[in-house]
């Protein structure tokens, strides 16, 4: 499952002279890719430092072109010398960002628990429930992916405000549990499958019982499955805009809603804008960079055979 | 009916056999589900009753029917551990997910199919009256569905011109190069950030008519007018941009991982007989690459048809709906006109097209890959 360098390709090159038109069109292509995937990034981190002038001129690199200055983030509370007055907007911000917080790792925890004793339970022994077999169940909670957001949002909508949780975080821990319930079971599966049954046979033997061999045995030799499982959950939380658009009001907004309100009412206001977005993106490029490794291994499980 | 459901037969075959369990353990399990499924029903009925206005006891919102539902669940669990032993053990492993799952799909999926019967519209003081099928004639004669679901249909073709980069981008960070790792992490990043972000980055500010620095490129490429999402054609073509932006990283690394796992000597064999590097990718790697793209194919439609938070917070469906997901036209049939009823409907009706296409989509593709193998 983990990630190996290859080098064949070498022994498809002849001659010297197309050894290095290949060399220039593969190093060529993959910059010019790399400059896609970083220039908007890279655009949105120097327009928090711009002013109006620098963005109606089009100005792009920073000290060259522009003086860079504290603006965006003196409107969003977070620049130097704005960072110990108080400031509203902040305040709002940290109230979003802890939203996310909240709900991303509460829903993330939420499926890691019971998607893995699912998970557990359905490679390891043979369930009949009425007519369903082991991989009718699997089927049942897999076929869950397909179902789009939409379809549960109007009647949680309603539901919610039955039981009155509308706007409550507890409310979207339970919706994103249940959208990344199915990614957290196929991981977890994958997972499991790949631990030989003799480990938990000879514990048994042993005198542990089942739950004693699932704790004590396999646990410890699944926790980077479930690393990968919760952090590929934990993305697709905090990403999520459509239900908590739908679901939220004032209390338990999250970071996306806000972004997307924000760039309703001041479309023209670049700079706090551009603030706004990079302190949303931040987490989670940071994530990105440091637990690269867990995200692969998540999204290509099951994938290879 | 709890504990008839969930008969486990062991495996590995080395279970405790169950007629260890004394008949007093047995009893107590039983009542207690019993006991907890009285209680379940019970708050139900006087919810029922109290919300009917029959009775007046009763409780405000329907909450505490949520914590009777759990308090059952945790009741039922220690039940089959009680009256079942070592097999009840088992079942506690499937159980919270199988109760979770239950609760949140198929409840609200039935209540749904109520709802799109009825028309409610919250912003009337009416309040719900059941219509029948009225919903479903007026979803029939509506253009404006039948835009977006034509325009699921373009943005699930997209994902073909997706794979194709994606394809291309994996086989470059498979080639031999240096600093693979820096690369990786740089063609990952775009699948990190959040799409309502990305929508204002590049969406909002790079593509926007005056200042924006993809304006400026196109300009200067001669093309005189570049008003990305004023005209449908490119609004829709800009959208597959953004959302292939995001998730061409998300196929880029299943085919990685695909090419990965191939054998070298396959390859080898392939150059010793000496096909030269067209010939062997497409007589060799492509043939070979074919389960694990389709099975990235696959996934990647299914967040397809999820398609919604660009386009809400890019174009909100505009130019006059040219750019409508399914999801993000029912969306705005609730945000802007608070009509529950029919845009439940929708997507009901949405959701059975999804299924079917779901269905005969795998089944086609077990069959694709079959016949070329």
């Amino acid at each position: 499952m983990s990630v190996q360098t290859t080098d064949y390709a070498a022994s498809e090159i002849r001659s010297p002279a197309s050894f290095f038109a290949n060399r220039v069109f593969i190093y060529g292509a993959l910059v010019f890719w790399a400059f896609i995937c970083l220039f908007p990034i890279y655009w949105t981190i120097t327009t928090s430092f711009k002013t109006a002038v620098d963005v109606t001129q089009g100005h792009l690199i920073p000290f060259v072109d522009f003086q860079p200055d504290w603006k965006g983030w003196r409107s969003l509370g977070l620049s130097p010398d704005a960072i110990f007055r108080t400031s509203t907007v902040r305040d709002e911000f940290i109230k979003r960002f802890m939203n996310s917080v909240i709900t991303s790792v509460g829903a993330s925890s939420l499926a890691i628990v019971i998607g893995s004793l699912a998970a557990y339970g359905l490679t390891r022994f043979r369930y009949h429930f009425a007519w369903f077999k082991n991989e009718d169940i699997s089927f049942f909670f897999l076929s869950q992916l397909i179902l789009p957001p939409v379809v549960l949002a109007l009647p949680f909508l309603v539901l919610y405000r039955e039981v009155g949780m509308l706007d409550t975080r507890i409310g979207l821990i339970l919706l994103y549990t249940l959208m990344v319930l199915p990614i957290v079971i196929w991981i977890m599966r994958d997972q499991f499958n790949s631990i030989p049954v003799e480990l938990e046979e000879a514990a048994l033997v042993d005198g542990l019982s089942i739950w004693g061999a699932f704790f004590r045995i396999v646990m410890p030799i699944a926790l980077p499955g479930m690393v990968a499982a919760f952090i590929l959950a934990m993305v697709l939380c905090w990403n999520e805009y459509f239900f908590a658009a739908l679901l939220t009001s004032t209390d338990a907004k999250t970071i996306p809603v806000m972004v997307a309100s924000q760039t309703g009412s001041q479309g023209i206001n670049w700079w706090s804008m551009a603030a706004l977005a990079t302190a949303a993106i931040t987490p989670l490029a940071v994530i990105g960079i440091a637990l690269e490794r867990y995200l692969i291994m998540g999204m290509t499980a099951g994938a290879v055979k | 009916m709890a504990d008839e459901t969930l008969p486990t037969s062991a495996w590995p075959a080395n279970a405790a056999p169950s007629d260890l369990i004394s008949p007093g353990r047995k009893r107590l399990g039983r009542a207690l589900m019993a006991v907890a499924t009285f209680g379940l029903l019970a708050v139900i009925a006087i919810q029922i009753l109290y919300k009917t206005e029959v009775n007046t006891i009763g409780f405000e919102t329907w909450r505490p029917v949520v914590y009777a539902y759990v308090l059952w669940g945790v009741a039922l669990g220690i039940g089959q551990v009680l009256t079942r032993g070592e097999d009840g053990q088992r079942a506690l492993f499937l159980l919270p997910a199988l109760l979770f799952t239950i609760a949140m799909v198929i409840f609200p999926t039935l209540f749904g199919f109520y709802i799109a019967l009825t028309d409610w519209n919250l912003s009337s003081f009416s309040g719900r009256k059941f219509n029948g099928l009225d919903n479903f004639w007026q979803m029939l004669a509506d253009p404006y569905y039948r835009n977006a679901l034509f325009n699921m249909v373009l943005y699930v073709l997209a994902v073909l011109v997706e794979y194709v980069i994606a394809f291309g981008l994996a086989l470059l960070l498979n080639a031999q190069i240096r600093a693979r790792k820096f690369f990786r992490v740089v063609f990952l990043m775009p699948l990190m950030l959040s799409p309502v972000a990305v929508s204002w980055m590049i969406g909002k500010s790079l593509m926007e008519y005056r200042f924006g620095p993809a304006a400026a490129l196109a300009r200067q490429l001669g093309w005189e007018n570049p008003a990305f999402f004023s005209n449908p054609i490119t609004a829709r073509i800009s959208i597959m941009v953004l959302d292939a932006w995001t998730f061409i990283p998300f196929m880029m690394i299943m085919l990685l991982a695909g090419l990965q796992a191939m054998s070298r000597e396959v390859l080898e064999a392939a150059r010793v007989d000496g096909a030269n590097a067209w010939q062997t990718f497409w007589q060799v790697t492509f043939p070979l690459m074919l389960p694990v793209s389709v099975t990235a194919i696959i996934l990647r439609i299914i967040f397809k048809l999820k398609l919604a938070d660009i386009i809400i917070t890019v174009t909100s469906g505009g130019p006059g709906g040219a750019t409508d997901s399914v999801s993000s036209f029912i969306y705005r049939e609730y945000r802007d006109r608070s009509n529950v009823g029919y845009g439940t409907m929708l997507a009901m009706a949405y959701l059975i097209i999804i299924i079917v296409f779901v269905t005969w989509l795998l089944k086609f593709a077990n069959r694709f890959v079959r016949n070329v193998n």
